[in-house]
């Protein structure tokens, strides 16, 4: 039962909004530089554009998205209404202050540094000031997960923190850390020179903790998505979870490995010495073990629901899977977009075939195919999911749902490969335009062409998908049955305690963080000549 | 691992366990052999990110050092090898245009002199970040004669979009012909 169902839609109707917003953004950026349009003749625009599509979704929307999950989360799978409700309140308006903050000065272009802010350039410190509040308006969240499963233990000690809160807890706890490093490089090295207090600024050190949150990140935005494969696939297709342990492990081993692997975005970088570097890249390998494990997972679930349905064979039964229903078929895209994505991280976690790509369009592809894909992809199912018990209305719209599904995975294919390809010819990213007619890029304009067309179809999705979710709160009321989570096929009576709690995963993701961060950071620190002059964003000449 | 409910009659839960351990054995020999090739490649190849740490103040570049300009460009080295020094800024680089010879070392030292630059040169895996205070520094080797691109692809402000170079790759003979002539080379106009 969900107790505080506007606390939920609040965030939620806030992410998508914002969401919608950006994904006009992205599609203007790809037209803009594609051959259908002529030179822009203010390419600040551009940059503006980028910056704020970064911004939002990056930080805001995918936060919004935890949060209001992991409140639907607490209140169903504890069954007790969310303790520090009104908290819940403060970090959501801190989140529409600080997004508000942020986004203004960047229409004005007075922040056109992109969201990964890219010191010694520095801009209006409102921008910065913007996105440390959308942090601490999230940390809030943090804490409150953390109280809520901490009392619910309290109140029935020795029993199995149900899975999807255990889940939900790891990936906050695992945002409070990744946050840090770029909120350590925003308050003692960015804010400083904004606000006057200083003119110099380590740009090398700047990026090394920027890495910090970087990467983990991406596995912050994944939670939400792993939540469904785990904790919703499996119930709405009517299936069992294989195995709940491996679940936890799963979830454990993201909290410990996908923080001290960051600089890996850092291995074309003077900065870092190579053998930091090295073992940043062994790491990001490990990362891919609980992807792997989940993926194994989540099929033997889905088999086990065909299996239930009649499906027989040793492929057959793919056969008997419920196609017509929108979480089947959310999964198996997000499956798609999780192999590609992967498959192309593989190459760039590799110390040696990540110079072919680094920082060219293929990193665009990549990461849009991951997250944008395989994760935004459950997004949409967690929401057509959550909406009838949020509304007390039906979802009707079953078949605009399977279109609104297809027509995302198919553009987000049609986006992202003609990316990888002039990737690997060298096409660099976060260009304003192309001069398509030199001798080095002929024949790359059709390929970015394509890109816009993808664009066009996510563009087209994503406005199908807010009126689906507007549609339903008019659709003929219902009383919906309480929101559930999988049953595993083994339920667990009892846990050890490493597999029913999150300290000895904290201390071991900070511990590893420190080992594999504190000599790069200090050695940094201690280099004084590598301070360097601010250059100002939109200062009058 | 997790207590289960003694009702289950087909022993269920073992074979479910014994199947996901072996799987997750055979992940971990799959990343063990990702990282025995990274391993591999990075020793035998000897190909190494630029990773020195070296540090050099950008608001002397053009009064004294290495990288004043007249010291900027291919130049071949007493053991037959060639340095190029490249500066990156708003919105350029000096030179704008780099001839390099083939089948030889050739060992780039690259910076920034005000924000964080980037460059690759297409058709090759050679990418580096330029960066104000650092040094970066690697060695390649050109196979074949040619005409590359080198964009900028790290976004440094509001011109990033126009900040190419060319890179011309020359028959060893022919470039150490034009070396002959000059101290510094380099193809600019």
């Amino acid at each position: 039962m969900i107790y505080n169902k506007r606390l939920v839609l609040a965030h939620f109707w806030l992410a998508f909004a914002v969401f919608g917003l950006a994904v006009v953004l992205g599609e203007w950026q790809m037209f803009i530089r594609s051959p259908l349009h002529g030179w822009l003749r203010n390419p600040d625009l551009y940059y503006r554009s980028v910056t704020a599509h970064g911004t939002v979704m990056g930080y805001v929307f995918p936060t919004l998205i935890a949060m209001g999950f992991g409140y639907a989360i607490t209140e169903a799978s504890l069954k007790q209404p969310l303790i520090g409700r009104r908290w819940a309140w403060v970090g959501y308006f801190l989140i529409i202050i600080g997004s508000v903050a942020a986004l203004v000065p960047v229409s004005l272009g007075l922040d056109s540094v992109l969201y990964t802010f890219y010191p010694p350039m520095i801009g209006n410190a409102f921008y910065y000031v913007g996105v440390v509040l959308v942090v601490v308006g999230s940390w809030i969240w943090v804490a409150l997960m953390g109280i809520n499963m901490g009392a619910w233990k309290r109140a029935n000690p020795g029993s199995p923190v149900p899975l999807a809160m255990f889940a939900n807890v790891a990936g906050a706890y695992l945002w409070a850390w990744t946050a840090v490093g770029a909120a350590l490089e925003l308050l003692f090295q960015i804010l400083p020179v904004a606000l006057g207090f200083s003119s110099t600024i380590n740009a090398g050190l700047s990026r090394v903790l920027f890495s910090w949150t970087l990467h983990a990140i991406v596995y912050f935005w994944l939670m939400p998505a792993y939540i469904a494969f785990y904790t919703i696939v499996p119930r709405a297709i009517g299936g069992r979870l294989y195995s709940d342990t491996m679940a936890r492990i799963s979830f454990v081993l993201f909290l410990v490995f996908a923080m001290p692997i960051g600089i890996h975005h850092l291995f074309a970088d003077p900065q870092v010495g190579s053998g930091f570097k090295f073992v940043h890249s062994v790491f990001t390998a490990m990362v891919s073990v609980p992807t792997l494990l989940t993926v194994f997972t989540i099929c033997a679930s889905v088999e086990i629901a065909a299996r239930l349905r009649g499906g027989s064979g040793v492929f057959g039964w793919l056969k008997a899977l419920p196609w017509d229903n929108p979480q089947m078929l959310a999964l198996a895209f997000s499956f798609v977009m999780l192999g590609f994505g992967g498959a192309g991280g593989l190459i760039n976690m590799s110390y040696q075939l990540d110079s072919t790509i680094h920082n060219t369009q293929w990193i665009t592809g990549h990461f849009h195919l991951i997250f944008a894909g395989a994760i935004v992809v459950m997004y949409f199912a967690i929401a057509y999911d959550l909406w009838p018990h949020l509304t007390g209305r039906a979802m009707q719209d079953l078949r605009l749902i399977r279109w609104q599904l297809w027509l995302w995975f198919v553009g987000m294919i049609v986006t992202t490969f003609p990316w990888h390809y002039v990737g690997i010819l060298g096409m660099p990213r976060r260009m304003a335009y192309y001069d398509y007619s030199a001798p080095g890029l002929v024949g790359q304009g059709v390929a970015v062409i394509m890109s816009t067309v993808g664009g066009a179809m996510l563009l087209a999705s994503a406005i199908l998908f807010l009126a689906i979710l507007y549609r339903n709160h008019s659709a003929r009321q219902i009383e919906p049955a309480p929101w559930t989570f999988s049953r595993a096929v083994h339920e667990p009576v009892s846990l050890p305690l490493a597999l029913n709690g999150l300290s000895l995963w904290v201390g071991l993701m900070v511990a590893l963080t420190i080992t594999n961060y504190g000599y790069p950071i200090l050695q940094l620190i201690g280099l004084h000549d590598a301070q360097v002059p601010a250059v100002y964003i939109g200062a009058k000449p | 691992m997790a207590q289960v409910s003694s009702t289950d009659p087909h022993g269920s839960a073992a074979v479910a366990a014994r199947i996901e351990r072996r799987w997750a054995l055979m992940v971990v020999g799959i990343v063990a052999l990702l990282v025995a090739i990274v391993i591999f490649t990075g020793l035998h190849w000897a190909m190494m990110p630029p990773s020195r740490v070296e540090t050099i103040d950008p608001t002397r570049l053009h009064v004294d050092g290495e990288f004043i300009e007249s010291n900027l460009g291919s130049a071949v080295e007493s053991d037959g090898s060639v340095t190029v020094r490249i500066v990156g800024q708003q919105y350029s680089f000096t030179p704008q245009c780099i001839v390099v010879p083939t089948k030889t070392s050739v060992t780039f030292r690259a910076t920034s002199s005000d924000v964080v630059h980037g460059m690759l040169i297409t058709g090759t895996n050679i990418n580096s970040m330029l960066e104000p205070g650092y040094v970066a520094t690697f060695k390649t080797q050109f196979d074949t004669p040619g005409d590359h691109l080198m964009p900028c692809h790290e976004y440094c402000g509001v011109g990033h979009e126009a900040m190419w170079a060319n890179v011309k790759v020359v028959d060893k003979e022919d470039f150490l012909k034009m070396a002959a002539h000059a101290r510094r080379l380099t193809c600019d106009l």
